[in-house]
C-alpha cells in the first residue's frame, strides 16, 4: 500500500481484536452499573428482564437486555435519560425530530474529549493532517455535526473555518480566497457546490480543495464518484448520530472501504429489524449500538435504525476496529426496488436540489412482467413549470437522471397537476407499492 | 405591444381542457386564441384571453398551475410566402422563435399569428423596422 497512513491512536486503533472484547466487556460492566444506579428508564429494563449488571460475563450476555428506542427518548424528554446531574453536563444538544419532540443529549467534560478524540481519529484517516484547512459548512447550532468536526479539527491542529451552512456563493468566495483544502458537508451540499462552480466556471483544479469529509445522511457510491470528479477530492464517508455522540461513531480511512466504528467506546450489534434477533457477522440489517465510556447520555442497545453491515477483517491501513459499510438508509421507509435499497429522503433531495424548492411527490412501486418499476410522481408548481415545452421536458429528463445517479435504478419521472397526490392528515402519502396486490 | 399569454399544465387525461374553458366561461373571460402543446403525459396549454390578470387570479383558485408569457401578435398577409418572409426576417436578426400559433380571428385579409421568441424587443424592433405589421395588445383581446 503506497498511501500514507496516519493513525490518530495507533494504540487504540489497532488492538488486537481479543483486547478489543476484553476492553468492551469491561467498559460494558461499568456502564451497565452506571445506569442502573442513575436512569429510572434502565433501572426498569432491568427489573422487567430480570437481568443485572452483575449478570454480564460475556458481551453476549448483553443481549438479554431490551432495546432502546426513540420511543424511550421521547418519553423521556427532555433529561430523563441523562445520567448525571445537570451541574455535570456541559453541553446540549438535540436532534431535529420529524414528528413531535426532538431528542435531547447532553456531555460532561469527558464526553466532549472523547467526541474530539474520536473526530480526530477518523479525520486523520480520512487524511486531514495539522496542513490543512478545514472548511466546515454543517450548521452551528443544536445540531451536533459542525461541533465535533470542528473539535477534531482542533485537536489535529488544522485550521478551522467555521463557515456554517448555506450562501453558497460566499462559500465558494472563502474556498477560493482562503484556500480551503478539506470540505466538510453533506453529501448533497456537496452536489450543490459543484453545480454552482460549474454555473460560475470555477475549475475544480483551480480550487485547493484536497479531501471531503461527508456524513450526516446516507449516500450512494455513484454519489462518491461524482463528488470526487467534479470537486477535485477524495470524498469519504462517516457516521455518527447525536443520540450516540454525534459525527465520530465511525468514518472510512482512505481505503474507502467501509467506516471504522470506534469499538472501544461503542459496542455494535447487528438485528434483524422484523424479530430483534442479532444476526450473525457479516449480515445487512439494523445497526445497534451500545456507549462504553459515555458519562452524561450512555445509551443501552440503541436502536439506530440505519441498515449496514459489519466487516470485522483487519483493514489494509492497519486498522483493527470493525467497518461498517455505507448506511444504506433507514428501516422505516426503505423500498426494495430490482434488489436495491431505495429511500424516499434520496428521492426528496434529488427533487430539491434541482429548482431549489421540495414538491410535493408520490413513488409508485409496480411489477411488470416480474420486473419492479418505479414511477415518481411530482406535482407540479410554478417553480417547476415552463412555459416552453423543451424546457420542460428537460426537467424531466434531468430529474430523471439524477435520480438514476442517486438511487442506482432507473426511475420514470411523471410530472402530475397540483393537489392530485393523496394527503393524509396534511401529510402528502409518499409511497404506493403495487406490487403485493 | 407585448401580449399577456396565460400557460396552463395540464395532464394529459380526459376533460382537463374542458375544466379550464368551463371555470373561464363561468367567469364571464372569454378566450380569444388557445394552442395545446402535449407530450404523452402531460400538455401546456396557452391562452390568449380578454382579461389575463382575472382569468390568472380564478385558474389560480382552482389550483391550476399557470404562468404569464409574453408574445406578441403579428399580421400576416394571407399570400404565398407571407409567412416564410417574416422567418426570413427573424434568423437574420438571430431571433429564435420559441413557438407559434394562429387566430381563429382574422383582420381583412391578414392572418393573425402569435409568436413567442427569445428575445421579444430585439423581434419588435426588427419587425417594426422592415414594416410588419405588430398587433396592440388591446386589439387582439378585444378582437
Ligand atoms: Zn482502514
Amino acid at each position: 500500500m503506497n498511501l500514507p497512513v496516519n493513525i490518530w491512536n495507533r494504540a487504540a486503533e489497532t488492538l488486537p481484536r481479543e483486547e478489543i472484547r476484553q476492553l468492551q466487556l469491561k467498559r460494558l460492566q461499568e456502564t451497565l452499573s452506571l445506569v442502573a444506579n442513575k436512569v429510572p428508564c434502565y433501572q426498569a429494563k432491568f427489573k422487567d428482564s430480570g437481568f443485572k449488571p452483575g449478570d454480564l460475563h460475556s458481551l453476549e450476555d448483553l443481549h438479554h437486555l431490551p432495546f432502546t428506542t426513540k420511543e424511550d427518548l421521547r418519553v423521556n424528554y427532555p433529561y430523563g435519560m441523562f445520567a448525571v446531574p445537570m451541574r455535570e453536563v456541559v453541553r446540549i444538544h438535540s436532534s431535529s425530530g420529524t414528528t413531535g419532540k426532538p431528542t435531547v443529549v447532553g456531555y460532561t467534560k469527558d464526553d466532549i474529549r472523547t467526541w474530539t478524540e474520536l473526530v480526530a481519529r477518523f479525520m486523520t484517516a480520512a487524511g486531514v493532517t495539522q496542513e490543512d484547512i478545514v472548511h466546515i459548512a454543517f450548521g452551528y447550532g443544536l445540531f451536533t455535526g459542525a461541533f465535533g468536526l470542528h473539535y477534531g479539527s482542533e485537536a489535529i491542529g488544522a485550521s478551522v473555518i467555521p463557515i456554517n451552512g448555506g450562501n453558497t456563493d460566499k462559500q465558494l468566495m472563502i474556498m477560493q480566497d482562503y484556500r480551503s483544502s478539506a470540505l466538510v458537508c453533506t453529501p448533497s451540499y456537496g452536489l450543490t457546490l459543484a453545480d454552482r462552480m460549474e454555473k460560475q466556471g470555477i475549475a475544480p483544479g483551480s480550487l485547493a480543495l484536497r479531501v471531503g469529509l461527508f456524513g450526516a445522511e446516507p449516500w450512494s457510491e455513484q454519489m462518491r464518484v461524482e463528488l470526487e470528479q467534479r470537486l477535485g477530492i477524495i470524498a469519504t464517508d462517516n457516521y455518527g448520530l447525536s443520540e450516540i455522540m454525534g459525527p465520530g461513531v465511525a468514518g472510512e480511512c482512505l481505503l474507502k472501504q467501509g467506516m471504522h466504528l470506534a469499538e472501544d467506546h461503542f459496542l455494535a450489534e447487528v438485528i434483524d429489524p422484523d424479530t430483534g434477533a442479532v444476526l450473525p457477522e457479516g449480515s445487512v440489517g439494523e445497526l445497534v449500538l451500545t456507549s462504553l465510556t459515555k458519562q452524561a447520555f450512555p445509551m443501552i442497545r440503541y436502536r439506530t435504525r440505519d441498515i449496514t453491515r459489519l466487516n470485522y477483517d483487519v483493514c489494509d491501513c492497519g486498522r483493527t476496529l470493525a467497518r461498517m459499510e455505507k448506511t444504506r438508509g433507514r428501516t422505516d421507509d426503505m423500498l426494495i426496488i430490482k434488489g436495491v435499497n431505495v429511500f424516499p429522503t434520496q428521492i426528496e433531495e434529488v427533487l430539491f436540489q434541482i429548482e431549489g424548492c421540495e414538491p410535493h411527490y408520490q413513488l409508485i412501486v409496480d411489477r411488470e412482467n416480474n420486473m419492479d418499476s418505479l414511477e415518481v410522481q411530482v406535482e407540479v408548481n410554478e417553480h417547476i413549470f415552463f412555459d416552453e415545452m423543451k424546457q420542460q421536458r428537460q426537467f424531466v429528463i434531468n430529474a430523471e437522471k439524477r435520480l438514476a445517479t442517486v438511487l442506482g435504478v432507473s426511475a420514470k419521472v411523471k410530472l402530475v397537476e397540483p393537489q392530485t397526490i393523496k394527503r393524509h392528515e396534511g401529510k402528502a402519502i409518499r409511497v404506493i407499492d403495487r406490487r403485493n396486490q | 405591444m407585448k401580449v399577456e399569454q396565460i400557460s396552463i399544465f395540464i395532464e394529459n387525461k380526459s376533460g382537463r381542457l374542458a375544466e379550464v374553458t368551463g371555470v373561464l366561461g363561468k367567469t364571464g373571460i372569454n378566450i380569444r386564441a388557445l394552442s395545446l402543446a402535449d407530450t404523452s403525459d402531460f400538455g401546456i396549454l396557452r391562452l390568449i384571453v380578454d382579461d389575463s390578470q382575472k382569468a390568472l387570479k380564478v385558474l389560480r383558485e382552482q389550483r391550476f398551475t399557470v404562468s404569464i408569457t409574453e408574445v406578441i401578435g403579428i399580421e400576416v398577409p394571407d399570400s404565398p410566402g407571407g409567412l416564410t418572409s417574416i422567418l426570413q426576417l427573424l434568423d437574420q436578426h438571430n431571433v429564435n422563435v420559441e413557438y407559434m400559433y394562429a387566430f381563429a380571428e382574422r383582420v381583412g385579409n391578414n392572418a393573425i399569428i402569435i409568436f413567442r421568441f427569445d428575445n421579444v424587443d430585439e423581434a419588435i424592433s426588427a419587425l417594426s423596422s422592415h414594416g410588419v405589421k405588430i398587433l396592440p395588445s388591446e386589439r387582439i383581446t378585444s378582437i
